[in-house]
C-alpha cells in the first residue's frame, strides 16, 4: 500500500489521484479472483462490515455485501424501512449503538450531503466509514468502478497507471442532483480524460469550479447532437420524474427529444463509443428500449460486474492486513 | 423626572441596583471622544463623571486601567426561546449571556410560541423579562402569527413600550401587506424591520448559491434573493415614508443598493451579523450544522463588501443574531438542521478579532446606533454623563481568549468557533447601576 487513505472514503478528492490510481489497479487482482471457480479469499476474515443505508439501494447495497462476503469479511445491513430511524432515533444514537456490537466498517448511504462526514467524527478510532452515496453530493465507490469500467473497455484492465487520456466523456442528464456527476468527474479529470456536463441548464449546478481534480476546466453543454460525433464515452444519468414538479424541464417527452438517446440519436454516436449508465435506467426517458443492447460498446452489465470488485479493494485497503492470498 | 433619568415602564429591572460603584482609570468612548476619566455610579444612575473620584463609600471599585468603557450594547436581534423552547433557551440564561457579551438591552424577537403579537403577549414577555440580568425588550410580529397576510396589533403593542416590529425570519412576501405594514407602522412612530428574502428564489435552500453549494451537492440561495428584496423593500420604504431596518444584511449586492438608498436620503438602516464578516460558505464543507445560517454564509466577495459597509457607515450596526439551537439539532443533517448559533457571548470578540475597525467604531456599531434604530436613544444615547442611567461596560480590548461553548450561558450549545481564539471581551457590565458582571463571571 502506497497512498495514504486514512480510515475512510468519503470522497474521491480525500484521497487524491494516487489514492484513486492506487484502488484501480488493485481492483485488477479482484477482478481475476472473481472469475475464479471459487470467487472468494479469506483476506478480511473476522472483520465485520455494516452497510447503513437510511436511504433506499438495491444495487450499491448488494454489491458492497457481496464484497464484503468475497473477502470473507462478516456483514450486517440496516436498511431505513426495518430499523428504529423510522421511530425517530437520531442518526447518531443509531451508529453508536451497532458500534457496539463490534463492528470494522460502515458502508453509509443517506440523502443528505455530508452525513458520512459527520458520522467520521462520531465512531471510534478504528471504525472506517465508506461512502456509499451522500445527497446530491458523492458517490466515491461509482466513480471509481466507471472509471475502471472505462480503463477496462480501453485497455483491457487498469494496469500499474491508469489513465483516460485523450478520451472525451459526456456526461448527459441531471447533472446537478447526481452525486454520481460529481464523483465520475473527480475520478475520470484525475485519470487525465475531458469531461463535457451535458443537459438542459436547468440540471446544471451553478458552478463546476473545484470539480475537476487535474486543474482542467469541465465544460457545460446543453446542445447532444452537435457532441455526440466526438464522443469516447457517452456517460447515461437517470432522469428522476420529480424534477418535472419542480418545473426543471417542462415535460419527460420535451428531454426525451432533446436529451434522449434514441434511435435516432444513436445514428450519431460513433461504433466504438463506450456506453455507460449507474442504473437505475429509465427505458424511454435518457434511453430508449433496445438502443443499448444493440451497441456493441454498452459496458452497463460490466459496470455492475466491476462494482463488487472495485468495492473489495476498497474494503481490502482500508481494512486488510496487505496480504490478498 | 424625565425619561433620561429613569428608565420608564417597560425598561424596569426587578432590582436596580442602588449601592455606590466606582470605576476607575478606564478610557470612556461615548459619542462625543474618548478620554480618561472615573465614573461614580448609584440609585442606578451614572451621578458623577470625572478625575480622582472619592471612593470612599463605594461598594465596589472597578479598576479599568487599561479597559474601554461605554454604554452598555444593544442587540437589534436576539431570539430568546422563551417562550415556547425553554429547554434550548431562557430570558435567564439569554439574559447571562447577553451580559456576559456586554449587552444591556436585547430586542427579543417574537419567533416565540406563542407568537408576541399582542398586548398580551407583549405582557407576558414583559413579565418573564423580569427574570433576565439584562433588559429584554420584545419586538413585535408585524403580522398575526407571523403569517404575513393580516397586521398584527401594532398600536396596541407600541403602547406598552414596543418601538420594532418584525416577522423575524420570515419575509413578508405580499408587497401590498407590506406596504400596509409600513404606513401603519409609520403612523405610531414605530421601526419596521424585515428579514430580505425572496422565498420563491430561496426555495428549499441550504446554503449560499455558488461554487461551494455545487461542490456540496446542497441547494442554494441566490444572492440575488437578497437583493431582490431588498431593493423592493427600500421601494417601498421611498412610497411609504417609513423607516425601515434591514435585518442581517449579507450580499455585496444588498450593501451596495443600501448605500444608494442612503446616499439618496432615504431613513433606512441596517445590522450585520458576525458570522457574515467572520465565515464563508466554504465553511459549510466541514458539514457542521451549526454553520448553517440564514442568511446563509456568502462568498469571500460578500464578506470584504460587507467589511467594506461597516467601515464607510453603510452598515449602521452589529447584531447577534442569537439563535439558539437544541444540542440534537447540531447533530442532524446539515439540511435538516435549523438555521442559526449562538452570538451573544461572541459578538464583541469577533468584531474585534475579524475587523479592521477602532473599537471606538466597534462600540458605536454595537452601542448606540442599534439604539437609535430600536428608537431607545432618549434613554440609552450612548453619553456617559451625569444622570444618565448606568447601563455601562468594561471591555479589555487587547485580552484574548478561547471560544468555549460549553462555557457559555446558553442552554445550548450551537457555536461553530468552538477552540477558536479570539481578542477582546467583557470584563465587567452594569445594568441599570448594578454590577452584573465582574471579572468575566455572572454575578448577579
Amino acid at each position: 500500500m502506497s497512498a495514504d487513505f486514512g480510515r475512510h472514503l468519503l470522497a474521491l478528492n480525500e484521497i487524491g489521484v494516487d489514492g484513486i490510481k492506487e484502488i484501480l489497479s488493485m481492483t485488477d487482482r479482484f477482478v481475476e479472483i472473481n472469475e475464479r471457480p471459487i470467487p472468494k479469499v479469506p483476506a478480511l476474515r473476522g472483520k465485520t462490515v455494516c452497510t447503513m443505508f437510511f436511504e433506499d439501494s438495491t444495487r450499491t447495497k448488494l454489491s458492497f455485501e457481496a464484497a464484503a462476503k468475497r473477502l470473507s469479511a462478516d456483514t450486517m445491513s440496516m436498511s431505513v424501512s426495518s430499523s428504529s430511524v423510522k421511530k425517530g432515533e437520531s442518526v447518531r444514537d443509531t451508529i453508536e449503538t451497532i458500534q457496539a456490537m463490534g463492528i470494522d466498517a460502515f458502508v453509509v448511504r443517506h440523502k443528505s450531503s455530508g452525513v458520512p462526514w459527520q458520522i467520521a467524527n462520531w465512531v471510534d478510532d478504528h471504525v472506517s466509514i465508506l461512502n456509499g452515496g451522500d445527497g446530491w453530493h458523492s458517490h466515491p465507490t461509482q466513480g471509481l468502478l466507471d472509471s475502471y469500467t472505462l480503463c477496462q473497455a480501453r485497455d483491457g484492465e487498469a494496469g500499474e497507471n491508469p489513465s483516460l487520456d485523450g478520451v472525451h466523456v459526456g456526461l448527459i442528464g441531471d447533472i446537478k442532483h447526481s452525486r454520481v456527476a460529481r464523483s465520475d468527474v473527480e475520478a475520470f479529470t484525475a485519470l487525465g480524460a475531458k469531461v463535457t456536463l451535458i443537459g438542459p441548464p436547468t440540471l446544471m449546478p451553478p458552478s463546476v469550479v473545484g470539480w475537476s481534480m487535474d486543474g482542467s476546466t469541465v465544460d457545460i453543454s446543453h446542445d447532444l447532437d452537435s457532441l455526440l460525433p466526438e464522443l469516447d464515452v457517452v456517460a447515461l444519468l437517470r432522469i428522476q420524474r420529480e424534477r418535472m414538479g419542480q418545473a426543471l424541464i417542462p415535460s419527460i417527452g420535451e428531454y426525451v427529444e432533446t436529451f434522449g438517446l434514441n434511435r435516432n440519436r444513436m445514428s450519431l454516436v460513433r461504433p466504438d463509443a463506450i456506453i455507460t449508465h449507474p442504473g437505475p435506467m429509465n427505458r424511454g426517458v435518457e434511453v430508449s428500449v433496445d438502443v443499448l443492447d444493440g451497441h456493441p460498446g454498452t459496458v452497463v452489465l460490466r459496470q455492475v460486474t466491476n462494482g463488487v470488485a472495485v468495492r473489495m479493494a476498497v474494503l481490502f485497503l482500508l481494512l486488510g492486513s496487505g496480504v490478498v492470498s | 423626572m424625565s425619561r433620561t433619568e429613569e428608565a420608564t415602564g417597560i425598561d424596569r429591572l426587578a432590582n436596580p441596583g442602588d449601592s455606590r460603584v466606582l470605576i476607575v482609570n478606564g478610557d470612556i468612548v461615548d459619542p462625543n471622544d474618548r478620554r480618561r476619566a472615573d465614573i461614580a455610579v448609584s440609585g442606578g444612575l451614572v451621578v458623577e463623571v470625572g478625575e480622582n473620584l472619592d471612593t470612599e463609600g463605594a461598594e465596589h471599585v472597578i479598576d479599568a486601567a487599561g479597559c474601554v468603557v461605554s454604554t452598555g450594547f444593544v442587540d437589534l436581534r436576539t431570539c430568546v426561546g422563551e417562550p415556547g423552547d425553554e429547554q434550548i433557551e431562557t430570558v435567564e440564561s439569554a439574559g447571562r449571556g447577553a451580559v456576559l457579551g456586554g449587552f444591556t438591552t436585547v430586542l427579543a424577537m417574537p419567533s416565540t410560541t406563542p407568537t408576541i403579537d399582542n398586548a398580551s403577549s407583549v405582557r407576558d414577555m414583559l413579565r418573564l423579562a423580569e427574570r433576565s440580568l439584562c433588559r429584554i425588550r420584545p419586538v413585535g410580529a408585524v403580522t398575526k402569527g407571523r403569517n404575513g397576510n393580516e397586521l398584527a396589533e401594532m398600536a396596541e403593542m407600541a403602547g406598552l413600550g414596543v418601538t420594532m416590529f418584525c416577522d423575524d425570519e420570515v419575509t413578508i412576501a405580499d408587497s401590498g401587506v407590506l406596504r400596509r405594514a409600513m404606513e401603519y407602522a409609520g403612523g405610531i412612530g414605530a421601526t419596521l424591520a424585515q428579514h430580505c428574502v425572496d422565498p420563491s428564489l430561496a426555495a428549499g435552500a441550504i446554503m449560499h448559491e455558488g461554487e461551494w453549494s455545487s461542490r456540496l451537492g446542497m441547494q442554494g440561495s441566490p444572492a440575488a434573493a437578497e437583493e431582490i428584496a431588498i431593493v423592493r423593500d427600500l421601494t417601498l420604504a421611498r412610497l411609504t415614508g417609513t423607516s425601515l431596518h434591514i435585518q442581517h444584511v449579507s450580499t455585496a449586492g444588498g450593501v451596495e443598493a443600501i448605500r444608494r438608498a442612503k446616499a439618496d436620503g432615504l431613513e433606512v438602516t441596517c445590522h450585520v451579523a458576525p458570522y457574515h464578516f467572520t465565515s464563508t460558505d466554504a465553511d459549510c464543507a466541514s458539514f457542521d450544522p451549526s454553520f448553517r445560517v440564514e442568511p446563509p454564509l456568502r462568498s469571500a466577495a460578500d464578506v470584504a463588501a460587507v467589511k467594506a459597509g461597516l467601515a464607510d457607515g453603510t452598515i449602521d450596526a452589529i447584531a447577534s443574531d442569537h439563535t439558539p439551537r437544541a444540542p440534537e439539532d447540531k447533530e442532524a443533517p446539515f439540511d435538516q438542521a435549523p438555521p442559526g448559533m449562538l452570538g451573544l457571548e461572541t459578538t464583541l470578540a469577533l468584531a474585534v478579532t475579524e475587523l479592521d475597525m477602532s473599537i471606538e467604531q466597534i462600540v458605536e456599531k454595537l452601542s448606540w446606533r442599534p439604539a437609535q434604530i430600536a428608537r431607545l436613544g432618549d434613554v440609552h444615547s450612548g453619553v456617559v454623563a451625569a444622570g444618565r442611567v448606568a447601563d455601562l461596560v468594561v471591555i479589555d480590548v487587547d485580552h484574548e481568549w478561547t471560544i468555549s461553548g460549553a462555557a457559555m450561558a446558553s442552554n445550548s450549545r450551537n457555536c461553530p468557533y468552538d477552540g477558536r481564539t479570539v481578542k477582546g471581551r467583557v470584563r465587567h457590565t452594569l445594568v441599570g447601576g448594578k454590577l452584573v458582571v465582574a471579572d468575566q463571571q455572572v454575578v448577579g
